[in-house]
């Protein structure tokens, strides 16, 4: 299985393609606030971009291990993948990830966890985001 | 707003302190962008009051589409021009659109003037007025540093904010916007700091679910690949628009020391090549543009003995290049990019300040004004010395930046020195000397720019000069491009957006709109700015054209100044009969 990993962010251009074709693909939303990955800028424009996004965790999953209900369970090569039907919408998830990746839609009361889909990479016009195999 | 029948208004009043929130059902017919925005700077502007009085309006707008498609990423201000005196508009990328769009708002219509210096904070509904005292005087770039610290929202906000220039009221201020985007032309910066707000901030977390997914996205997938897989678009991104710089001094038309020239030896030393060879750092774009034809350039300068070093980082451009290069002599790129700095610092328009600092040192060899006004011994080629006036400019040092600072027409009309100042109307001048379809362009032009109507381009295109034909064209043009103003896409991306892709655009978000519905859209637009222009008295046939254009040769020779006032003429009649026009 693949997984996201952010390694050209020194390339990124702040076009924001990568969070508006997920918030789209993923949320059928058009605002990047719903977006699974999430860039930002560290110290203004003039300082480098980063990207907010799943590590996709493996052996030690801190979201799945706090998730009461097993709503988020570990996904094969890293990372984890949520069953809506299961999800109490209690953010646990969200407090638990060590790098802010998961944010909570208000709205759905589901948070927004990245599936490494890898459609933010195939719309990065400067691969900054590629979806690899995993080595073990 | 997307998949409501209304457009939301926003209306900040600094006098009184009130906000307001309109749902406007009736603007349907101007589509969005600069049509929204004309009918409302034509309801709330003052025509009997000079531009920077408090009662003036300042409005943003963006389209019906704004954010999500590639490379709809303007906004549009529109205002009355302090500097011409008649209609302002401009354009500026950033994430000012996607913001606006996530607050919740199609347009805001700022009027009245507060207190003491203050910022405008727009999140979401949620609108303050804060004080800003402690910031007044800061320069541009401070400024943005500094509210970047102050407030929360990183990377989802927009700031705008002015420089001394626009707390100075220098006719030609700009409007710093994301740090590397600006509102440049016609002094929008002068009409802030005269409401006295300093910045904009502008945030919010609207999200809006896609109704029909299927057919936006694979609409939304087209034009990304023709943006990012075709030709369409690669120039911008590779070396940006300063790769326009030697095919245009090669043509002759690139102007030169205050266009006493239209050739620049020089300029394979400041061509997009050797700024990407010698500066070029990384490239950045606007919020939802995959293309990034922003190039920022880095350079650095010993402020000191013992090897100390600072390193200072702008953005460049091929407007840039000539305004503070070509024009004022100065062949290196670190000498450019060093002037740049000075613009950005004090918040002035870069094409304008160029322009300005250009009939000054003409002036000076003319013995129009003197080294005591001056206050420095400016001369083609000397970057130090300009970048001392740029700052004199922006500061309005003495007497002589003041009038200056009032723009190059009021100081051309002041020192006797008008035949040299490159100005149409009042603005001053982009960097194309190609002939009558660039002079006469940007006479008839709406906001005086090259990018009303491309003129210039018509220039390169023909090589028999037809007059009729080339009036034909620009009207056209000028109709056209206001339609796609009004969704207010990067132009750009101007090929991208034929017609039969925006009607698509449109369509896959709900919006049924025919090709013949978007022919009246364009046409509605064109009149109402028409009619803004003529309540502010302004006519074509009334400008004044300095003798400069006319005597140094374009790329269709010397102008005569008659085929000119021949085409102008020809160009109003075609105005009359589309004020004439039931739409």
């Amino acid at each position: 299985m693949k997984v996201l990993k952010a390694n050209g962010m020194n390339r990124c251009i702040g076009c924001l393609s990568c969070m508006i074709t997920c918030a789209a693909v993923n949320q059928q939303d058009h605002s990047i606030l719903k977006s699974a990955i999430h860039i930002k800028t560290s110290g203004g424009l003039s300082g480098k971009f980063i990207a907010v996004v799943c590590q996709a965790c493996k052996d030690d999953v801190p979201c799945a291990e706090v998730c009461p209900t097993g709503a988020l369970m570990k996904r094969e090569g890293g990372g984890v993948l949520l069953d809506k039907k299961k999800c109490v919408g209690c953010q646990r998830c969200v407090a638990a990830c060590t790098v802010d990746a998961i944010t909570f839609d208000h709205v759905a009361l589901l948070p927004i966890v990245c599936k490494h889909c890898g459609v933010c990479a195939r719309f990065c016009p400067h691969k900054c985001l590629q979806l690899i195999q995993e080595v073990q | 707003m997307l998949y409501e029948n209304a457009i939301k208004v926003l209306y900040i009043n600094l006098t009184t302190g009130k906000i307001e929130i309109k749902r406007r059902t009736d603007l349907a017919g101007y589509l969005g962008g600069v049509g929204i925005a004309s009918k409302l700077l034509d309801e709330t502007m003052h025509p009997e009051l000079p531009p920077l009085a408090p009662e003036q309006p300042i409005v943003f707008a963006i389209g019906a589409i704004s954010g999500i498609y590639p490379l709809m990423t303007k906004t549009v201000a529109m205002f009355i021009s302090p500097l011409t005196g008649e209609l302002g508009e401009s354009y500026a990328g950033g994430r000012l659109a996607l913001t606006l769009s996530m607050a919740g708002f199609d347009a805001v219509v700022i009027q009245g003037k507060a207190l003491h210096p203050s910022n405008i904070s727009i999140d979401g509904g949620n609108v303050e007025i804060k004080d800003a005292r402690a910031i007044w005087g800061m320069d541009s770039d401070v400024v943005g540093q500094f509210i970047r610290d102050q407030e929360k929202g990183s990377g989802k906000r927009s700031i705008l904010r002015i420089g001394p220039a626009g707390e100075k009221l220098v006719k030609f201020a700009s409007v710093c916007v994301d740090t590397y985007r600006h509102f440049g032309r016609l002094g929008l910066g002068a009409v802030m700091g005269s409401k006295q707000v300093k910045a904009i901030l502008v945030t919010g977390d609207k999200s809006t679910k896609i109704q029909d997914f299927k057919d936006y996205f694979r609409v939304y997938q087209s034009i990304f690949k023709s943006v990012t897989e075709t030709e369409l678009m690669s120039k911008y991104h590779d070396l940006g628009t300063s790769i326009n710089v030697e095919p245009i001094n090669a043509l002759g038309a690139l102007p030169t020391k205050n266009l006493t020239a239209n050739h620049f030896a020089d300029a394979e030393q400041i061509s997009g090549e050797a700024f990407a060879k010698n500066n070029l750092v990384r490239k950045m774009a606007c919020t939802g543009c995959p293309v990034g034809c922003i190039h920022i350039g880095q350079f650095r300068r010993e402020f000191d003995s013992g090897y100390e070093y600072e390193s200072v980082s702008v953005g460049y451009d091929y407007e840039l290049i000539y305004s503070l290069g070509t024009l004022l002599g100065i062949n290196s790129t670190d000498e450019i990019l060093h002037l740049i700095e000075a613009v950005e610092k004090t918040g002035l328009d870069a094409i304008s300040a160029g322009v300005a600092l250009a009939w000054a040192t003409e002036g000076l060899m003319k013995g129009l004004v003197t080294e005591a006004e001056t206050l420095l011994p400016l001369a083609f080629g000397d970057s130090k010395t300009y970048y001392q006036a740029i700052m004199y400019l922006g500061n309005r040092e003495n007497a002589f930046y003041q009038v200056l600072g009032e723009g190059t027409r009021f100081a051309g009309a002041t020192y006797h020195g008008k035949d040299f100042a490159l100005q149409v109307a009042g603005n001053e001048i982009p960097g194309y000397h190609t002939g009558y379809g660039n002079l006469v362009g940007l006479t008839v032009g709406a906001r005086h720019s090259h990018l009303c109507n491309g003129g210039y381009a018509i220039d390169q295109s023909i090589t028999t000069f037809d007059e009729n034909k080339a009036v034909d064209t620009l009207f056209n043009e000028e109709l056209e491009r206001g339609l796609l103003n009004s969704l207010v896409i990067c132009l750009f991306a101007r090929k991208v957006y034929n017609r039969e892709t925006v009607l698509k655009a449109l369509k896959a978000v709900g919006y049924s709109l025919t090709d013949a519905d978007l022919t009246a859209i364009a046409k509605r637009i064109y009149k109402m700015k028409l009619r803004i222009k003529e309540k502010l008295g302004f006519d074509p046939r009334n400008v004044e054209l300095p003798k400069r254009f006319f005597e140094t040769a374009s790329i269709h020779g010397k102008l005569d100044p008659t085929v000119a006032e021949r085409m102008i003429k020809g160009y109003v009649e075609k105005c009359s009969l589309l004020l004439a026009e039931e739409i």
